[in-house]
């Protein structure tokens, strides 16, 4: 069958809302926006643990602390849920890593802000989290089978971590002024960015249209930018806290994902630190590993 | 960057529940057999989802090709005696 | 039971919380910056388990306290020399050499403890330790595991596990040597025989170091010990650092 034939096939498939498996024929260009957009989302899980763990070692309370801790982990395992779903698309997990410490890879640029208070573990739950749920639960249904499954798992994991940020906002919005001032400022940190999480106006977006052809997304940009804000305003009210009014500034998302970000090189430094600092051990498994092989194969 | 082999994949086989059967579930890496099993529970076991768990390296797994779909299963489709409801039984008789 | 020498239960449940409150801190400092995305969770697990149960043995610490402290204001408000964890636990996190052996270390004795204390004359310890063991036994497997594939690995990874080893091995000498409360609370019937902890914990030293090719350190003189209150200079920082927010807002709610 020619190319043609096979892509008309794909898009039938497709369009009857059939899912696509690992070892089925697939557009190259289908493969690799997948790649593409898989790859980003498991290392903004990953480069996503840097701001929250960030306070791990000083969540106020015990409780507090228990729970960030869960919350980072299921970041990290979202993201290996992640990877492995990339990799059925014949790439390693390495590959995918080397090129987000070398940088050719992006995240999300969110994860380029700073969490200089409690009030921002607060606010990355509620508002973070709540626009990473928006944009996230139309993709159990993408049409990748793989990343579909793992969206289903990650949002049915996900959906307590909006609520605990958002509960660390009320407990703050019911205590002292400090307190009050430390929230209103971290809403005021995190809304604008967190508006930007759904990517650049329709108009912009250059790979919009395609997503949404092949089904791997659902709703524009600016759809579920307008549903947040819906969602979240009374949430805000509820608080006693003020949304900041204005225009999203794009040349600020623009620079950030650009590498211009308060805390860009940063974060990467981290995970090149973690990287090279493991190599050894990566190095020490697979040698204990290999032995013990040896070892095994002498005694038969 | 890459000059590092990497720990082998391992998919990840999860019984969730006593008398259901072993679920694919993903993969993780891992540089030997018990630590794939380590890596399978904490990854995928986070909040009670198993009771036991299988890993077996994804190279070992034989796949059957998508091509082939067509030549293994669909002749299958027109053996349609093999299903009780093509049977028609008076209502008469029970039990059957 | 409660007419033995109550200050010495709650001193003795206290030391039992704090190592483990404090060996998740550390824990906690990793997350995020494990040498594997597999180890991030796995750390994190460890992590967890431990904070559970030194939430559960500082409640229960001050209910024998009697004086109306509830776990933070145990864990936040206290000072550096009031801390009573196994100094072990305050070592840093260092490379992951120091991270599994430090594990490894505790693990294996605290296997042995809850083992015991599961039969603990005081009910409530009894089912946190019995709790706690099935927690423990997993942990065990993954430090002892990962301390044979260092020991056992490259030459740099052996050499490092070996260092490691050698560097954390005065902190092990409190853990098995009884002082006045651990000799009352086991006669009491509530707390663990440290002579049958450490033939336990020998035993499984020896047992893995050897699957690991390593050498068991010899013993220095070490008169340090974090459970009576004496500490490194580690301490102060860890506990800075995790206190600061109720410190700086003295009665805020979180």
């Amino acid at each position: 069958m020619d190319t043609e034939a096979l892509e008309r096939q794909f898009q039938a498939r497709i369009d009857a809302d059939e899912r696509i498996e690992p070892k089925d024929w697939m557009p190259d260009a289908y493969r690799r926006a997948l790649i593409r957009q898989m790859a980003q989302h498991a290392h903004s899980e990953i480069v996503g643990m840097l701001p929250e763990g960030n306070w791990i070692t000083r969540a106020p309370t015990l409780k507090r602390k228990a729970i960030l801790m869960a919350k980072v982990q299921d970041e990290g395992g979202h993201g290996a849920y992640l990877y492995s779903a990339t990799e059925t698309l014949g790439v390693t997990r390495g590959q995918l890593i080397d090129e987000l410490l070398d940088g050719r890879a992006r995240y999300s640029s969110i994860f380029n802000y700073p969490t200089p208070t409690w009030a921002d573990v607060g606010a990355i739950g509620w508002l973070v989290d709540g626009a990473a749920i928006m944009n996230q639960i139309p993709l159990c249904r993408c049409s990748y089978g793989p990343y579909a499954r793992a969206m289903v798992r990650i949002c049915r994991e996900e959906s307590f971590h909006q609520r605990q940020g958002y509960d660390i906002m009320l407990q703050l919005a019911r205590g002292s002024d400090a307190q009050r001032r430390m929230a209103q400022q971290a809403l005021d940190r995190w809304w604008w960015p967190a508006l930007m999480m759904f990517g650049p106006p329709d108009a912009d977006s250059k790979h919009s249209a395609q997503s949404m052809r092949w089904k791997v997304k659902r709703f524009s940009n600016d759809e579920l930018r307008e549903r947040f804000i819906e969602f979240t305003t009374p949430q805000a009210e509820y608080l006693g806290l003020v949304i900041p009014q204005g225009e999203i500034d794009w040349s600020e998302f623009r620079d950030v994902l650009d590498g211009h970000g308060p805390c860009n090189r940063e974060r990467l430094a981290a995970r090149r630190r973690a990287h090279d600092q493991g190599r050894w051990v990566r190095e020490a498994a697979l040698a204990h590993a290999a032995k013990r092989e040896a070892r095994l194969r002498e005694a038969v | 960057m890459s000059t590092q082999r990497e720990w082998p994949l391992y998919e990840v086989f999860i019984r969730a529940r006593g008398g259901l059967d072993h679920k694919h579930v993903g993969s993780i890496h891992a540089a030997d057999a018990r630590m794939a099993i380590e890596h399978a529970r904490d990854v995928y076991t986070r909040r009670q989802e198993g009771i036991s768990i299988w890993v077996v390296k994804s190279s070992e797994i034989v796949a059957s090709d998508p091509a082939e779909a067509d030549a293994l299963f669909e002749p299958a489709r027109d053996k349609v005696y093999r299903h009780p409801t093509f049977y028609d039984i008076p209502d008469e008789v029970k039990t059957l | 039971m409660s007419a033995v020498l109550p200050d010495r239960h709650f001193l003795y449940v206290l030391r039992l919380a704090d190592s483990n409150l404090v060996l998740a801190q550390r824990l906690g400092e990793l997350i995020g910056h494990a040498p594997a995305l597999e180890e991030d969770l796995g750390i994190a697990n460890v992590a967890l388990d431990l904070l559970g149960q030194a939430r559960l043995l500082l409640a229960h610490a001050g209910v024998l306290e009697g004086r109306g402290r509830d776990e933070d204001m145990l864990a936040f408000l206290r000072a550096e020399h009031e801390f009573l964890n196994a100094t072990l636990t305050e070592q840093p996190n260092g490379d992951f050499g120091d991270t599994i052996a430090r594990q490894f270390l505790y693990d294996s004795w605290q296997i042995e403890l809850y083992g015991q204390l599961a039969q603990s004359a005081d009910p409530t310890l009894a089912a946190i330790a019995a709790k706690a063991l099935k927690e423990t036994r997993y942990h065990l497997r993954y430090s002892a595991g990962w301390l044979v594939r260092l020991g056992d690995g490259t030459g740099e990874s052996h050499a490092r596990a070996h260092a490691a080893l050698e560097r954390l091995w005065p902190h092990t000498v409190e853990l098995c040597d009884p002082d006045d409360i651990d000799a009352a609370m086991f006669a009491a019937g509530i707390g663990a025989d440290l002579a049958t902890v450490r033939r336990g914990w020998d035993r499984r030293i020896d047992e893995t170091l050897a699957e690991a090719t390593l050498e068991r350190p010899a013993t220095p003189p070490w008169r340090w010990y974090g459970k009576r209150g004496e500490h490194g200079e580690y301490l102060g920082r860890l506990l800075a650092e995790m206190q600061v927010l109720q410190r700086s807002h003295p009665g805020a709610s979180w």
